[in-house]
């Protein structure tokens, strides 16, 4: 039984978490304080992926970053990079899938923050990193699990972006949920039963675990 | 000597109404300010401290310009460190009482006297949630005393005590400000509540 796809997808969710997270923070902070046009198309784009079909996202990846013309062809040319039929291809287009899944908790747990604790930390003459790490995250905590449980869980589950933009090679883009599809195929039952079943008991966990970190919390996970 | 010279338009049920303050305050004095609801007096704090900008004015602390529209100048809430006592405390959930003056403050015999002044000793390890509406308050005014703030705005800062113990806090404020040299403004509903306090009143109606 080759356990590679469960740990490439293990390998794919940890590192697509942490870079949402660098990235996440930030991006949901900027949103939470005002609207203007620009936000608003913005957080358009970056919740597009949860109503979109990923075969399409995917499709615009796989043309966008393909090796013969446009944006892949110049990585290819100057960075000797290839986003396609590559891991890097598949951490991308996760960041790009998952990052609604990021930033809508933290922006709204951020929004909901009254502005007056902001507003008392700056008059005791703290800046805004200040006030971000000391005040504004640590008042966050039990969205901020949220945020990194269900981008780690849904990049587990990715399918449809991940076939498009990283196809189906054994070792470097053959994860979890394109093992099932091809185990199935294959009519090898028993092996898409086993990588099922391991999906299942890892989301089972992480997502039972939030709910009862947040329910210490007093606050409802979807929050 | 603080200056103040502004003009705000105020956004009401029906239409706007314009705030316009032209005023100077003594260095060290402590001024109460009353009037009806909505009639703009937080609005007044929230510009003086930086966290709303009027339409046109100036604004001058002990001869530093905090903001001008004719030089655009507008320096940020950090820079201004105007203590402020907010309406809603604005307490930060995740801190314990000595928590909120240790962020505000590395002086700790300091934050040892303003314990004692608000009589918050035994709860120094308590985190606002486990502590009484009027404790809160005195804990809002502490942590914006903590930065021996030049100049002092308060918003209802004793609408949750008891008399006795607005009593005992206000004398013990007298001393503090008096210290510092600390000016003051608070914003009241109740003027005859601060009488012992403050000599000089501005009505915004």
């Amino acid at each position: 039984m080759d356990l590679t796809p469960i740990y490439l997808t293990l390998k794919l969710a940890a590192i697509t978490t942490l870079l949402l997270l660098v990235i996440g923070l930030p991006v949901a902070w900027w949103l939470s304080r005002g609207r203007s046009f620009f936000k608003i198309a913005l957080e358009a784009i970056i919740t597009m992926p949860l109503v979109l079909p990923p075969s399409v996202l995917g499709f615009y990846l796989l043309l966008a970053f393909s090796p013969q013309h446009g944006i892949g062809l110049w990585l290819q040319k100057t960075f000797d990079v290839q986003f396609v039929f590559s891991f890097k291809g598949l951490v991308l287009a996760s960041i790009i899938y998952s990052m609604p899944f990021m930033i809508g908790p933290i922006k709204s747990a951020l929004q909901q923050l009254p502005a007056s604790l902001s507003q008392a930390s700056y008059s005791l003459g703290k800046s805004r990193w200040q006030t971000f790490t000391r005040v504004l995250l640590p008042n966050i905590k039990p969205s901020l699990l949220t945020a990194i449980v269900l981008t780690f869980a849904h990049t587990l589950g990715e399918f449809g972006v991940v076939l498009m933009i990283g196809g189906n090679i054994p070792g470097v883009t053959r994860v979890a949920s394109i093992a099932v599809y091809d185990s199935v195929e294959q009519m090898d039952y028993h092996a898409a039963n086993v990588y099922s079943l391991i999906l299942f008991a890892i989301t089972f966990v992480l997502v039972i675990a939030v709910f009862i970190f947040n329910k210490y919390q007093l606050k409802s996970p979807l929050e | 000597m603080i200056s103040i010279d502004i003009k705000k338009k105020l956004k009401a049920y029906k239409g706007q109404h314009i705030l316009q303050i032209k005023q100077q305050f003594a260095a060290g004095s402590v001024t109460k300010i009353y009037g009806p609801s909505g009639g703009g007096k937080t609005t007044l704090l929230k510009t003086i401290a930086g966290f709303t900008e009027p339409e046109s004015g100036k604004i001058i602390v002990n001869d530093v310009v905090w903001f001008d529209t004719e030089t655009k100048i507008n320096l940020p809430p950090h820079k201004r460190m105007a203590g402020f006592v907010f309406q809603d405390y604005a307490l930060f959930p995740n801190m314990t009482v000595r928590e909120h003056l240790a962020y505000a403050t590395t002086d700790t015999e300091w934050i040892t006297r303003l314990l004692a002044i608000g009589k918050l000793e035994p709860f120094a390890t308590h985190k606002p949630e486990y502590l009484s509406g009027g404790q809160q308050q005195r804990l809002a005014i502490l942590r914006a005393l903590a930065i021996k703030p030049k100049l002092l705005l308060m918003d209802e800062p004793f609408s949750a005590l008891d008399p006795e113990s607005k009593s005992a806090l206000i004398n013990e404020l007298k001393v503090v400000f008096e210290a510092l040299k600390t000016t003051v403004l608070i914003v009241t509903h109740n003027p005859q509540e601060l009488d012992g306090l403050t000599k000089m009143e501005i009505n915004i109606s």
